[in-house]
């Protein structure tokens, strides 16, 4: 897409001025509500705050407010056309009510969607989407943590199903599934004659464990089938899901 | 002149009808002898030398047939536990040997492939020796690496004797390795004998370390076969598959081409393996090879270097706790060569002929694993 806005981003949080000029008094208390302190609220609302003015986009729904200009003045050739690729941006990606701030020196937007605190946009065609339904984006220590617990989970899991200690007479899931071969966790649920059911991987883990390792089947809110089915799962990454493929 | 296989019978008339004859007779004999060798394409040996299988040579000659035909049978991959004869292990193992012996009429021997326990505990090995004590035929043994890691092989040696020899059958030569030593990897860390165990039970343990046959088995294995004609046909056992197909399940031999390079003279060599519990067949220049199935569990194909002559086993149904499991015999030909026969339990046998590997023809794909 050659209308492409591409501009500087940091999570600013709940610092940013709010807009003013000719909003409606919703969007005015939204921004408002958004922002901590209501003292901004109250400058902006005076006056007192930035020069600005506002252009809304046709389907009413997308605001640019474009500092260092009034209301009613002829915004000049080239920031006309930031101004229009903005909206057009935003109105690409989403349906939502946005407002986007475009500040004088044109370093960076700043954009609130739907009320939420104004967050400072990097590249609005990746992280608009994320940004419009967490409102903030993942940190980098949110991932950290999400690979670390899933990590743990999995190695749990591969010690469960390489270990005889679900049994009782020493077999081991590894015995007959090296490295998870063979157990096509991406075919479940399945019907099995034997089960007489449509089973999930669960009922299939619990039959071997009762049948060929003779030992106790575990409950499916058990954090050991949790762990196994985590492992099996991760060893078939990328493969199609089929359920009910023998 | 067509080839021609004599009976016993037939082979002692002519041999003494040979010392009987005339001058005049014993010329016209030869020259039919030497055609028909020459036609047949035949090894032409005098006493121990082989003389050559060249049209047009005019010598006296003593043909030699290679063996009769025979079979035998194998048992292999028991992974036997101690907890006695009730486990499904040693009831499968025990279903093997019955079958073996049920046979008609009896093989000549039965090989046991190795991995006769699973810990290479002596309860274990004493078990299996059990088991396999009811066995009629004679009884060869191959070591594997479940018998061995717990005390480097010194319970098999007291049960079992040697780990790798070699014998004379029907013209046929067999040997015997213990193709399962690795690297050291369990003295640095000061693993206690359990411990290298285990390390080493785990098939898919990544940090596993490769099979070899080992210098010191080449070497024997050099001086041994300098003994042999290289038209004698060469019956190789070992546990692990004397080629490479995948690492990460150690199914591998890393000295596997210096192996292959001592068999290369020989007009004929077939390798039979263990190891793989699954259906497996492949040829590397003059080198068949044919795996053997596990009386106590099926593997998986490993997910890439499948030989592609590998007519795969069908998955094993899990519900069946025999399935994708059995014993097997093996046909030696008049040859040397041999044909296959996988005893699959509750299945139809799946046979692997000579002639198929000669054929070079690539099997069609088989179920998705």
């Amino acid at each position: 897409m050659e209308t492409r806005v591409v501009v500087r981003v940091l999570i600013v949080g709940m610092l940013m001025a709010v807009a003013v000029g000719p909003l409606t008094a919703d969007q005015v208390k939204a921004a408002g509500a958004a922002s901590s302190s209501s003292s901004q609220v109250a400058a902006a609302a005076s006056g007192e705050a930035w020069v600005t003015k506002t252009i809304t986009a046709c389907d009413k729904k997308k605001t640019v407010i474009v500092e260092g200009y009034r209301e009613g003045e002829v915004l000049p050739p080239e920031k006309a056309r930031q101004v229009a690729k903005l909206l057009m941006a935003l109105m690409k990606y989403c349906d939502y009510r946005v407002l986007a701030r475009l500040p004088q020196q044109e370093t960076t937007v700043y954009l609130s969607i739907e009320g939420q605190p104004f967050v400072e946009m990097q590249e609005v065609e990746q992280k608009l989407p994320l940004l419009l339904v967490q409102g903030v984006l993942p940190t980098e220590r949110e991932k950290r943590v999400w690979a670390a617990e899933q990590k743990r989970m999995i190695e749990e899991g591969y010690k469960l199903f390489h270990s005889s200690v679900l049994g009782t007479n020493g077999i081991s899931c590894d015995m007959c599934h090296p490295d998870a071969s063979n157990t096509h966790p991406e075919t479940y649920p399945k019907f099995q004659t034997q089960l007489k059911t449509v089973a999930l991987l669960r009922d299939q883990i619990n039959w071997c464990i009762e049948n060929p390792l003779e030992g106790k089947k575990l409950s499916g809110d058990d954090p050991k089938m949790k762990a196994m089915e985590a492992y099996i799962y991760s060893a078939r990454s990328g493969k199609i899901l089929e359920p009910g493929k023998h | 002149m067509k080839r021609q296989t004599l009976r016993p019978e037939e082979r002692k008339q002519f041999f003494t009808s040979l010392r009987k004859m005339s001058r005049r007779q014993f010329f016209s004999t030869a020259g039919k002898v030497a055609a028909m060798a020459a036609a047949s394409d035949l090894v032409v040996r005098f006493g121990n030398h082989i003389i050559s299988h060249a049209p047009h040579s005019f010598q006296p000659v003593e043909l030699a047939y290679g063996a009769e035909k025979f079979t035998f049978a194998y048992v292999s991959d028991t992974h036997l536990l101690a907890k006695g004869m009730t486990h499904r292990f040693a009831k499968a193992a025990l279903k093997a040997v019955r079958d073996a012996n049920a046979m008609s009429p009896q093989p000549d021997f039965v090989l046991f492939g190795g991995d006769l326990a699973q810990l290479g505990q002596s309860e274990e090995l004493k078990l299996g020796k059990e088991i396999l004590d009811e066995l009629k035929p004679k009884r060869y043994m191959m070591v594997g690496e479940h018998d061995w890691y717990f005390d480097m092989g010194e319970k098999w040696r007291e049960l079992f004797g040697d780990p790798w020899y070699a014998f004379d059958h029907k013209g046929i030569h067999f040997v015997i390795l213990n193709s399962v030593i690795v690297e050291d990897y369990w003295t640095a860390p000061k693993m206690k004998p359990m411990e290298r165990m285990l390390f080493m039970a785990q098939l898919d343990n990544p940090r596993g370390k490769p099979f070899t046959v080992g210098e010191e088995q080449r070497d024997w294995l050099q001086k041994n076969l300098a003994k042999v004609d290289k038209g004698t046909p060469i019956v190789i056992f070992s546990h692990s598959p004397l080629y490479k197909y995948y690492k990460p399940w150690n199914f591998w031999t890393d000295d596997a081409e210096q192996v292959q390079k001592l068999l290369a003279p020989f007009t004929s060599v077939t390798v039979i393996h263990a190891h793989t519990h699954q259906v497996l067949t492949n040829r590397i220049g003059n080198i068949h090879f044919h795996g053997v199935l596990s009386t106590a569990w099926p593997w998986p194909y490993a997910p890439e270097g499948l030989p592609k002559l590998t007519v795969q086993m069908d998955r094993a149904d899990p519900f069946n706790q025999f399935d994708g499991c059995g014993w097997g015999t093996v046909d030696v030909l008049s040859t040397g060569r041999a044909n296959k026969s996988y005893k699959l339990w509750d299945r139809n046998p799946m046979n692997v002929t000579a002639a198929q590997l000669e054929s070079g023809k690539v099997a069609a794909p088989g179920p998705s694993y």
